[in-house]
């Protein structure tokens, strides 16, 4: 499949950023799920397992597990690890709260499941309410 | 989103940089979840002497308060932290210095930490240091807006009490704290306490508290971030068993609210769990086969049955649970290289102590450690490679942060580990 798809949705965190997407299709934890150090997800049974997010758009369904969530993905900030920007299939407060303080663009509600639409490696724009995908 | 005249005094700056900075915090907050408005909230539940590198660096840079602005408040203004405005407690954190020959945990970060309690206690925070604050005081009332962290007490506040909050994070409560303020939103609002899921627990009864938390760690995988409404074969639960299943439920998923009609506040009913003229949904079954299967997966990361280390009190043990340890171990002795900690809030282990519960432990060659736990803390016996835990919610993250093999089960198969140093568990 190739072309362009443009996603419509609600911004969580204004902004413009392009790169390259990282999808995951389980939720994801952050406190006991990533390793904000190295910019990895280290949740052993997770699909991502070893994957690193650093500079990549980080799409997945919702944010799971403990409160630490929005803390972890600040830290990944302050360490230099952080994705660029999060395409959040459902908002909670964890990722919410986790998308503002890692200060990247957000964007949830999509008018498509972006889990599905798109793929890792795709090509993403994001553009406060607004995702255009290349497809790879 | 709608801002109130004192919500607006805040935001610019009438109470000084630091409010003015955690009010922007909630407005930015407040917008990524679309919230219509804030509520007015007095009880917080947050943390922020919990060590970590970059906290480290940013209180040798600029001292606590820019640890503060940067980490609790997401700023990076040079603020100076006024007292907390409304009721502020510290959840679980680092170990501390009576532990220092007890537990392998940074000398450094013992310090740190004390250093922050100093700071923080001087602000006005209550330093309760457990996960469970509703054991040892901060009890909400029914109805209650609060602005909690930590997924297991948030269930708890929530299901239990009848609070309102969210699962919120280090810098909304940090924000919390100097505005007595949080978006109104999720948990807050009547229409979102309904249940969404039904599950129905059949061919069994859940009565012990290992089944309480596979139950709850179920109720989690199948019902994600949404609403479970657990119904069928059940005993009457207490507090440590209610403890369990939810901080299993939001570790599995993301749950943050449950009702059990007839026995939480919010439900007299299975009907009025779903709310007036919803639709009750079809049961999901909790039988035999759910259950194995449960069990299968909270011990998949078992493989050797050599263990070293036990691990209790997740969430933070009661006062009960600590009683039922020292019984199981008296006149025991622990096997050669096997360690075992039973974790507690400070206030009960004071308690256990005057009980004579904590010295029957220590002669067995237990410990009672307060504040904090292997999981907050990245801190195990030195050379562990195999834990036991009667925490589903211990099984289940233990193994992704300290990189050990993990055995699920009862608190009576933990102990018997811990005196054999052999794993011998089995769903009965």
């Amino acid at each position: 499949m190739s072309g362009k798809v443009v996603l419509h949705g609600r911004m969580v965190v204004p902004g413009s950023v392009e790169g390259e997407a990282l999808v995951s299709h389980e939720p994801i934890s952050g406190w006991g799920g990533i390793d904000p150090a190295r910019g990895v997800v280290i949740e052993p049974r997770h699909e991502l397992y070893g994957v690193c997010f650093t500079g990549k758009i980080l799409v997945f369904p919702s944010a799971k597990g403990s409160s630490g969530w929005s803390g972890f993905f600040q830290t990944t900030r302050l360490s230099g690890t952080a994705p660029i920007g999060m395409v959040i299939g459902r908002i909670s407060a964890k990722s919410a709260l986790g998308a503002v303080v890692t200060r990247v663009p957000a964007i949830t509600d999509l008018d498509a499941d972006p889990c599905s639409v798109i793929a890792t490696g795709d090509w993403l724009l994001l553009d406060n309410s607004t995702v255009e995908v290349t497809k790879r | 989103m709608f801002l109130t005249d004192e919500d607006k005094r805040m935001r610019d700056g009438a109470e000084g940089d630091a409010v003015a900075a955690a009010m922007d915090l909630l407005i930015r907050y407040g917008a990524a979840l679309d919230a219509d408005r804030l509520c007015s909230i007095r009880n917080v539940a947050g943390t922020m002497t919990q060590p970590s590198p970059v906290k480290a660096r940013l209180v040798a840079e600029g001292g606590w308060d820019k640890a503060f602005a940067i980490i609790n408040l997401d700023s990076d203004l040079d603020l100076t932290i006024p007292p907390m405005r409304i009721p502020t407690c510290q959840l679980q954190h680092g170990f501390g210095p009576d532990s220092v020959d007890i537990v392998p945990y940074p000398k450094a970060n013992v310090e740190l930490q004390s250093d922050g309690e100093a700071f923080y206690g001087a602000h006005g925070v209550q330093i309760l240091a457990t996960c469970t604050p509703y054991q040892v005081g901060n009890l909400p009332m029914r109805g209650e807006h609060c602005a909690w962290m930590e997924s297991s007490a948030v269930i708890y506040a929530n299901s239990v009490l009848g609070a309102r909050t969210n699962c919120e994070g280090i810098a909304s409560t940090g924000a919390a704290s100097l505005t007595g303020r949080i978006p109104c939103w999720g948990n807050h609002r009547d229409e979102n306490r309904f249940g969404t899921h039904l599950i129905s627990v059949s061919g069994l009864t859940v009565e012990s508290f290992q089944d309480w938390g596979m139950l709850g760690y179920f109720a989690g995988s199948v019902s994600g971030e949404d609403r479970p409404v657990i119904t069928g074969s059940l005993s009457q639960p207490d507090l440590t068993e209610l403890k369990h299943f939810g901080a299993a439920a939001a570790t599995s998923g993301g749950v943050e609210l449950y009702h059990i009609p007839g026995i939480t506040p919010e439900a007299a009913s299975v009907e009025a769990a779903f709310g007036p003229g919803a639709r009750v949904p079809d049961a999901v079954v909790y039988g035999p086969a759910e259950r194995a299967a449960v069990y299968e997966t909270l011990n998949e990361i078992g493989s050797s049955t050599d263990v070293d280390f036990i691990l209790l009190g997740c969430p933070h043990a009661s006062l009960e649970q600590i009683r039922q340890a020292a019984s199981l171990l008296d006149g025991k002795r622990l096997a050669s290289g096997t360690e075992l900690w039973i974790m507690a809030p400070r206030a009960l282990k004071v308690m256990a102590d005057r009980s004579g519960y904590t010295a029957v432990i220590e002669r067995a060659g237990g410990q009672v450690l307060a504040d904090s736990c292997p999981a907050m803390s990245r801190t195990a016996p030195a050379g562990t490679r195999v834990f036991a835990t009667d925490s589903a919610k211990q099984a289940h993250y233990l193994p992704a942060i300290l990189g050990i093999e993990a055995w699920f089960g009862t608190t009576e198969e933990c102990i018997a580990a811990a005196v054999t140093g052999r794993w011998n568990g089995e769903l009965r």
